[in-house]
């Protein structure tokens, strides 16, 4: 690696903010904000990721190829939820009058 | 393999050779995101078919035991972390420390992990035959908290009313549930047992600050099993707190 080395202080900053995180998912989760709270759940875990990617993981000093192959894991990673979301959030009807839930699906 | 001082035959390069290692370390960790990402997916389903069944089922979790663990491995990475650039600046004996560190810390999550574990086996919440969500509320232990369970009570009663099939469907939640954490305590288990290996190496003197590759591909897969972890506590602990 571009030798690049990451100073003690870079890691103590980023563990502090992922621990402020940690705290705010959990006081966000004790508020009824309806559907937003798995967006907000989800927005902050993604953040965190982030941070522990780009620092812990030294992605932000990799070279480029190895920067690819991190986008296309989360890339690939989203083909599988979108496509597959597409399909059972759209036929909900149809899947639920195959397997007999009809009361639990799509109402 | 032929090998001359630190770098392998195949390589050219010292840094060549490194930013190899990094890049297969990367490719792997991508099949491992599919890997939990097909769990992840069946989670997302279950959840918007049965929210109720999955919110009951996460409050039964111990919150204060998750958030502890929570701490503990985010600790255990810093760490990690900090071995990495103690084996980068060439401070031996603070490479093997922080090793150790974060063994223990890794250690110490799993045991964590075991007594919830032990705490659902005594709910009966293990799917199978003798699932009964609402176990604890008909068998409150002496030091249960009477409001506590009060609460556990009313709120079960809301979610059968909204679901009758209710205790199927916790199953389907407590599944996924060990499921999920199950794999993510098997791969810290193997990430362990690299540490072990590692703090041997390290004792022994193996890294300098030109060759360190092994405590930054192990560093690497340890972070990665942190973010399964930053996904699955809001997913799995926090899904219906605010009742």
């Amino acid at each position: 690696m571009s030798e690049h080395i990451v100073p003690p202080k870079v890691y103590a900053g980023i563990f502090l903010s992922l621990m402020v995180l940690t705290a705010a998912t959990v006081a966000a989760a004790y508020v009824n904000l309806g559907p937003f709270n798995i967006v907000i759940a989800l927005a902050i875990a993604s953040v965190k990721a982030t941070l522990v990617v780009l620092y812990f993981m030294h992605a932000r000093y990799s070279p480029k190829r190895t920067q690819l192959v991190i986008v296309c894991a989360v890339f690939w990673l989203a083909i599988m939820l979108a496509l597959t979301l597409s399909d059972y959030v759209t036929r909900d009807r149809d899947i639920a009058a195959n397997t007999q839930v009809t009361g639990m699906l799509g109402s | 393999m032929h090998r001359t001082g630190e770098l392998y035959g195949q390589f050219e390069t010292l840094e060549q050779q490194k930013e190899s290692a990094a890049l297969g370390m990367w490719v792997f960790l991508s099949t491992e995101v599919l890997f939990f990402g097909g769990l992840f997916m069946t989670y997302t389903l279950n959840r918007h078919y049965y929210g109720a069944a999955f919110g009951v089922g996460s409050n039964t979790l111990d919150l204060k035991l998750g958030g502890l663990n929570t701490v503990i491995l985010i600790l255990s990475s810093l760490t990690m972390a900090m071995s990495v650039w103690a084996s980068h600046v060439g401070k031996r004996k603070l490479t093997t420390s922080f090793l150790i560190a974060t063994l223990v810390l890794g250690t110490a999550f799993l045991g964590i992990k075991v007594i919830e574990y032990k705490q659902k086996f005594d709910h009966h919440l293990i799917p199978g035959y003798h699932f009964q969500i609402d176990y604890r509320a008909q068998h409150p232990a002496p030091n249960d908290a009477p409001q506590e369970i009060e609460a556990e009570k009313e709120e079960l009663s809301k979610a059968f009313a909204k679901d009758p099939d209710l205790n199927a469907h916790a199953q389907l939640y407590f599944s996924l549930y060990f499921g999920m954490t199950g794999l993510h305590a098997l791969h810290m288990i193997v990430g362990a047992g690299m540490l072990v290996w590692l703090i041997r190496q390290s004792i022994i003197g193996r890294f300098t600050p030109t060759y360190n590759t092994p405590v930054e591909m192990i560093g690497l897969y340890w972070h990665f099993v942190d973010i399964v972890w930053i996904y699955l506590f809001p997913l799995l602990y926090l899904i219906d707190r605010h009742r």
